[in-house]
């Protein structure tokens, strides 16, 4: 146990430790139960993620013995949540590198965030004729927000093209931004495919042609070191429950002055500086942002999740999914009549598939019975099934605590159900 | 011909007779491979039913008071599950359908899938059956 905890202490997972996979499969305690009297394999981490031990105690620790409401009370117990709620806006703050905790906003979710800033970026900047872009790949939580948007402010969408690797076409980003264009709508990390979108380029252009940038980073953040400055995002957006927090809390980084500006999206308690029935006056960011009590237990959960995966290192994390994303696809390519939906060079571990003769819920459902948990239909993203002409597709999606041998496991179910299917 | 609640006993007979689940598996599988396709000219909107993950397409006819159904879907655990249901519902006459749910999917040791309509349609499938059997019961009834 000691040399577990040792382990786990080592700093930013350090390319000479080698990766803690046992350390870190033992925090995670329902990857020991079984599925049908199987031992489960859980691929699929870009649904949601388990949650460590310490998040689960860290949960239970704060409702048994430090809750209270934050920015309301005056007694102890409020003072303290209400320090363990601000740390992890700092905490949040250093995970992306905001130049400021101001700039992050809880939201429930990235959904959350997304409509967030469609509306209040929306009605603050948008005008009949503008245009926003977003890309071929996204899912339904980045379109549908903007289509609505649109129809309010007269504004059009413009889609950026992917080709059939699922790679966005540049020349035709490039060609498609003007001086019409306000916002662009872009995932680092497509959930479908699983590729991983040059953003930091796509920002530089946007910003040419003076149009903010929105990057939605459901997928991307718990793979990827992000640095919302070093990639100039306007506003960058994650889900606590895709990096082993809670559900229920998200992150929305803006930058301050486009915050300062834009006009609140939910009003009521706790975002008002005066309120006569007269009219009100809004408080500062973030606040402004976060009407009414918000997920306090879920938001102290994610601070103890990012503390987490410092602690294990997102580049350390990275090389080990690295490994499994190309190790899996190797294992699966020797499957007869199995093709890869999503081939683009730079990807994030995420591999969407189907079958000849086998429709994906059949092969989830039946895997399901091998323990095998994956995630089958259109993923939320229609758009995407359509470009490649198919209605559905099965997906396999690595975290931190998947390993090469749950991928031999699953591509042995895979072989078994397929022979029953076909 | 058996009535509805016959035949749904027949099937939860034969089905927990059956060993152990991926025996029951590979019976609704046979079942599904074993079911005539529809024609693709009946594959249309018209008579689709959507599921969240797969899709059913269903045509009815009546003949002699008698309901009868065809049923195809692009899953074939959806097919198996298609091909119990006519064999329960299809060729009976209106006023039996509407008065017998499909209780025999509660009742077959099958677990949570069987009950996870929303994604493979079937709850969909049951509630056209019966909307079409209504349909055929006002029109039989306003027949001289």
């Amino acid at each position: 146990m000691t040399a577990v905890m040792n382990q786990l202490t080592e700093p930013e997972g350090s390319p000479t430790t080698a990766y803690p996979i046992e350390a870190i499969r033992a925090e995670f305690p329902i990857l020991a139960t079984q599925v049908y009297g199987k031992p489960l394999v859980y691929l699929d981490n870009g649904a949601t993620t388990h949650k460590p031990q310490c998040v689960i105690d860290c949960i239970s620790q704060f409702y048994s013995k430090e809750y209270g409401t934050v920015r309301r009370g005056v007694y102890a117990l409020s003072e303290g949540a209400t320090e363990a709620f601000q740390n992890t806006r700092e905490a949040v703050a250093t995970f992306l590198n905001a130049p400021s905790s101001d700039e992050i906003i809880f939201t429930r979710g990235s959904t959350e965030a997304i409509n967030l800033v469609a509306h209040s970026f929306g009605h603050t900047y948008l005008n009949p004729g503008d245009e926003i872009l977003i890309s071929a790949m996204e899912h339904h939580a980045n379109i549908v927000p903007w289509q609505q948007i649109a129809k309010l402010k007269g504004a059009t969408i413009k889609v950026i093209p992917m080709d059939s690797n699922g790679v966005l076409d540049m020349s035709a980003y490039a060609s498609l931004l003007s001086p019409k264009t306000k916002l662009v709508a872009v995932n680092h990390v497509s959930n479908a495919l699983g590729t991983i979108n040059p953003v930091a380029e796509m920002i530089k252009q946007a910003h040419a042609v003076g149009a903010a940038v929105l990057v939605d980073g459901a997928q991307s953040t718990p793979h990827i070191t992000v640095d919302v400055q070093a990639l100039d995002a306007d506003f960058y957006c994650f889900s606590g429950h895709k990096v082993y927090a809670p559900t229920g809390v998200g992150v929305l980084f803006g930058k301050r002055t486009l915050l300062e500006a834009m006009v609140p999206y939910q009003t009521g308690g706790d975002m008002i500086d005066q309120v006569s029935f007269d009219g009100t006056t809004f408080t500062d960011i973030p606040h402004k942002f976060e009407a009414g009590t918000p997920a306090i237990a879920q938001v102290v959960g994610l601070g103890e999740a990012l503390r987490y995966l410092t602690r294990i290192g997102l580049p350390a994390i990275a090389q080990h999914e690295a490994d499994l994303l190309a190790y899996a696809t190797e294992r699966m390519q020797t499957i007869d009549g199995l093709r890869i939906i999503g081939t683009a060079p730079h990807k994030a571990s995420l591999i969407s598939f189907v079958v000849d003769g086998a429709h994906p819920l059949d092969i989830g459902t039946l895997l399901d019975h091998e323990g095998v948990a994956i995630r089958t239909g259109h993923h939320c993203a229609q758009p995407v099934m359509r470009h490649f002409d198919v209605s559905a597709t099965a997906r396999v999606s690595f975290g931190m605590y998947n390993t090469r041998s749950e991928i031999d496991a699953f591509v042995q179910a895979l072989q078994k159900v397929l022979t029953l299917l076909r | 011909m058996p009535t509805i609640p016959d035949q749904q006993a027949a099937i939860v007979t034969q089905f927990n007779a059956l060993p152990d689940w991926d025996a029951r598996y590979k019976y609704i599988i046979d079942l599904g491979k074993q079911l005539p396709s529809l024609p693709d000219a009946d594959k249309n909107d018209d008579n689709i039913v959507r599921g969240c993950q797969s899709q059913v397409w269903m045509v009815a006819s009546e003949d002699g008071g008698k309901v009868y159904f065809k049923a195809d879907s692009d899953a074939l655990i959806v097919r198996g599950l298609v091909a119990l249901i006519l064999q329960v519902y299809s060729g009976q006459p209106p006023e039996a359908i509407l008065a017998n749910p499909p209780e025999f999917i509660n009742q077959i040791d099958m677990g949570k899938h069987l009950s996870m309509q929303r994604s493979n349609g079937l709850a969909a499938m049951v509630k056209q059956i019966q909307m079409y059997a209504l349909g055929y019961k006002v029109k039989l009834a306003q027949q001289p």
